[in-house]
């Protein structure tokens, strides 16, 4: 299975090794067969399969969410829903369409749309899979309960989506969560290191939304010019047909060029959306997910002075002192328990990111020679051709 | 700009559907001279049937004018064997000493001599407001002698040229000459330019109709005949010009109505064409094709030119994106290399701007050219079929004159009679200049297909490969841009 390059050294670890060894794609859902290989003794097996749909996975995602001993570390962040909408219309479309086009043209679209749909495809299995393998990277996470109930228990989970009021529930807890948010991001830190990373992060993730919307814009400009340059190739083709004089066989030529540039072109757009587009959105979710931590670091932070306030008041009035040293020990042992692996949590991302961000840069430049070089060659040799025949 | 080549398709869509109504009625003779464009030789100079040296002036029929019932000429043509020597175009009847002037030119100019070069530039806007109107330099450099002088330089307004079109059109097209059509009138983008506005697109739409202007010139006088025409030398060489009356019924909208016309007289032929030359036919049916696939061309080039321009807009701004993105991320080396990936992007996007000019520049307004051109090309035809049906009318009327007469004989009056005889004698010469006019027009379409496909090749080719030289550029340059940028990449530790 194709691996998103952001998967950087996550597979080095033989005790627990996860992927999704298949996948099928059904009207609706997407069943992900997700295969695991283990030395740990906690499982039955050294090697097992279970099937998994998106809604398995959300559910595994929230339950580390609403885990406070997990309140300390980077989730990571959860995959976005399989979403067929656009490539299922566009075929449907086609479909429609079938008596308008010649049938060459039709058999053309219609692979393109299916090539379309399995890039698609793959990329969502690509993306269920990073997550596992984030957690099963994890040293704290790769034990959790839920996970090997997860890997392991063969039959249906019977997360049911959420309904609604629990969905209403989620927004507010969202709203809240972001006016706090607001609140918290305004309180100085005292640690250096957690200020400077504060700032870092809400710059860091406003810049990769901007860039990966605008990477995604590009992408599909270029898809269209390659649409476009099919276009023009089909049509010259037909004019080479039926054309009487010597530009029949310039005008073959010449489509048989746009045919294969445009494969070219359409390889471009795929590649950068692969290694640039598809990199900026996993790090706007990772970077969500970094920021999501620095707030539970905060509300501990705000639970821990509160405390505070709480026990000198409780000391000078002289009453229930007992259970406010007790509170204050409890969210000040929670605050610190954060802070260190937090500390940990936000180098190893630095780590990650930067590690992840040069893999895919560099094959993305080492892509665009590849393919620029190919053009080249291409259109230098029907040149050369057609310039011969003068 | 696609609303002008709706309404030409609309009509040409209308006019195909004539022209198969008229193939219908065509009975194909089986002896007919089939003749096919690989018999037109490339390196001659079109057809030399008018060369007194003809081989095959002898073979052709003798046809007596007498015979009321006698067939249109066409269809009894024989066809006599070619020699390989000389590819001829078989005409059905060729009267070697009815030479009308213009004829002349069948001795073609050799065209390695073609000396003549003509640029339009300078732009100037004259006036304010509504009323205002551009005025371009017309720049004429030559050898040639029917100039007065090596170089001259005029002031002309789009609507010099479109009454140029006009004269040209009106004086050549009947006779079966490819008259290349004026730009197109543009309202919204002129009135940007009137209104003022000194913004990107109106400068796109001046340079875009300048260069229009200049290829309409530079067609123009190209065609042998149009070169020594009176009124193409006073447009390239007189400093003032009589202001062009009427030009709302020029430019695309007056082909419209010209081939229109003829398009009806085309419908009310009463009498079936009898095409027993297939050359028309097919020929016809090329142009035909060729009409709907460079539409079809020119709307996805027109597509990708805009696509392209998105392509260069979306680039730019991922390119500032990946610089804040850059800016923000506070590892040094990768920092580093994400404002290298901003910095190539932007490189990049001027390279898709570039690009997509040449397709347009190149490309697009070759394919809207030759669309424009085709709807002159099948004009001609359609005059061709008029000049028939005027001939056909002459004989019918002939005969009638001749039925007319024989009743007189009967009723014995002599005074009618004598009148009878005259308008005989007055219609038989119609019938003569209706089948001259006929031939005339059916030997200079023959001359001017060849031509213009001769032409037609040449220009394709050349812009082809000029397009294809700077797809080659741009992939030079994504190479160099990606290379300096990879080991910036390959930094990042």
């Amino acid at each position: 299975m194709m691996l998103l390059a952001v998967n950087v050294d996550l597979q080095t670890d033989a005790t627990l090794q996860v992927d999704i060894s298949d996948a099928l794609s059904e009207r609706d859902k997407v069943k992900f067969t997700v295969h695991t290989k283990s030395t740990l003794p906690n499982f039955k097996q050294n090697e097992f399969s279970v099937v998994r749909q998106h809604e398995e996975f959300i559910w595994l995602h929230d339950s580390f969410v609403e885990n406070e001993e997990y309140a300390g570390y980077i989730i990571p962040p959860a995959p976005p829903r399989p979403d067929f909408d656009a490539s299922r219309e566009k075929l449907q479309k086609l479909g429609e369409g079938e008596g308008s086009m010649t049938k060459e043209e039709f058999t053309k679209m219609k692979q393109e749309l299916e090539a379309e749909y399995l890039a698609i495809f793959k990329k969502t299995v690509a993306m269920h899979e990073v997550f596992l393998c984030r957690v099963a990277a994890h040293p704290v996470l790769r034990k959790d309960l839920n996970f090997h109930v997860f890997l392991e228990y063969n039959q249906d989970l019977s997360v049911r989506g959420k309904n609604k009021k629990e969905r209403l529930e989620d927004f507010f807890k969202n709203v809240v969560k972001s006016a706090d948010g607001v609140l918290v991001a305004g309180v100085k830190d005292v640690d250096d290191f957690f200020e400077h990373e504060k700032t870092f992060l809400l710059e860091y993730h406003n810049r990769v939304k901007e860039a990966s919307a605008k990477s995604d814009r590009k992408i599909r400009s270029h898809k269209n010019a390659a649409d476009d340059i099919n276009r023009i190739a089909s049509t010259l083709y037909t004019l080479g047909t039926q054309d009487s004089t010597d530009l029949c066989k310039f005008f073959l030529k010449v489509s048989e060029l746009f045919e294969k540039t445009r494969k070219i072109e359409a390889r471009v757009a795929a590649d950068e959306d692969l290694k640039l587009a598809d990199l900026l959105k996993y790090y706007l979710r990772e970077s969500q997910a970094a920021k999501d931590l620095l707030y539970r670091r905060g509300r501990a932070l705000v639970d821990y002075e509160n405390a505070n306030k709480a026990l000198d008041k409780a000391r000078a009035k002289n009453k229930d002192v007992l259970q406010a040293e007790t509170t204050q020990q409890v969210c000040c042992q929670k605050f610190e328990k954060i802070s260190e692996s937090a500390k940990q949590e936000l180098i190893d991302f630095k780590t990650r990111r930067v590690a992840a961000f040069r893999k895919n840069l560099v094959e993305l430049a080492e892509l665009e020679l590849k393919h620029a070089k190919g053009n080249l060659q291409l259109l230098q040799s029907c040149l050369g051709v057609l310039k011969g025949d003068t | 700009e696609t609303s002008k080549y709706r309404s030409l398709a609309g009509f040409s869509s209308v006019l195909f559907v004539v022209l198969s109504l008229v193939k219908v009625f065509l009975s194909q003779s089986p002896e007919a001279a089939c003749l096919s464009a690989e018999d037109i030789s490339p390196s001659s100079n079109g057809p030399r049937d008018d060369d007194p040296d003809d081989l095959f002036a002898e073979a052709t029929e003798e046809v007596s004018l007498d015979s009321p019932e006698r067939q249109p000429i066409l269809s009894d043509g024989p066809s006599p064997a070619i020699t390989p020597v000389t590819p001829v175009m078989i005409s059905p009847r060729v009267d070697v000493f009815d030479r009308s002037p213009d004829q002349d030119e069948d001795e073609e100019e050799n065209r390695d001599t073609f000396d003549i070069q003509i640029s339009v530039s300078d732009p100037e806007k004259v006036g304010d407001g509504m009323n205002a109107y551009m005025v371009y330099k017309v720049t004429t450099k030559t050898s040639l002698s029917i100039f007065s002088r090596d170089e001259v330089c005029v002031k002309r307004r789009f609507s010099d040229f479109l009454g140029l079109y006009s004269k040209l059109a009106s004086k050549y097209m009947h006779m079966g000459y490819i008259v290349p059509p004026a730009p197109e009138k543009s309202i919204v983008g002129m009135t940007k330019v009137k209104v003022g506005k000194e913004d990107l697109s109106s400068v796109e739409f001046v340079e875009k109709r300048r260069s229009a202007l200049e290829r309409y010139l530079l067609r123009t006088v190209k065609h042998p005949a149009l070169l020594k025409d009176p009124d193409v030398l006073q447009f390239l060489e007189s400093s003032e010009l009589p202001r062009a009356v009427s030009t709302q019924a020029l430019s695309g909208a007056g082909i419209l109505r010209m081939v229109n016309k003829a398009a009806d007289a085309v419908n009310k032929m009463t009498i079936k064409m009898n095409e027993s030359d297939a050359w028309f036919e097919e020929k016809q049916q090329q142009f035909e094709n060729l009409d709907v696939q460079l539409r079809k061309l020119h709307a996805s080039v027109e597509s990708l030119v805009c696509h392209r321009k998105e392509l260069s807009v979306n680039t730019a701004s991922f390119a500032k994106s990946a610089a804040m993105l850059g800016n923000s991320e506070d590892h040094t080396a990768l920092s580093r290399a994400l404002s290298q990936l901003a910095e190539v992007e932007e490189k990049i996007d001027q390279l898709h701007q570039d690009q997509s000019y040449a397709d347009f520049y190149l490309i697009s307004e070759l394919l809207g050219d030759y669309v424009r051109l085709i709807t002159a090309v099948k004009g001609v035809f359609d005059q061709r079929m008029k000049a028939w049906a005027k001939w056909q009318d002459a004989q019918v009327m002939l005969q009638r004159k001749r039925e007319a007469e024989a009743k007189l004989q009967y009723a014995n009056k002599p005074d009618k009679l004598q009148q009878a005889t005259d308008e005989i004698r007055e219609w038989e010469g119609k019938v003569q200049q209706g089948e001259r006019d006929f031939e005339q027009i059916s030997k200079n379409i023959r001359r001017e297909v060849g031509r213009f496909e001769k032409d037609r090749v040449k220009d394709f080719r050349v812009v082809i490969i000029k397009y294809l030289e700077s797809l080659v550029h741009t992939q030079q340059q994504l190479i160099k841009y990606w290379e300096a940028f990879l080991p910036e990449a390959k930094a990042i530790a």
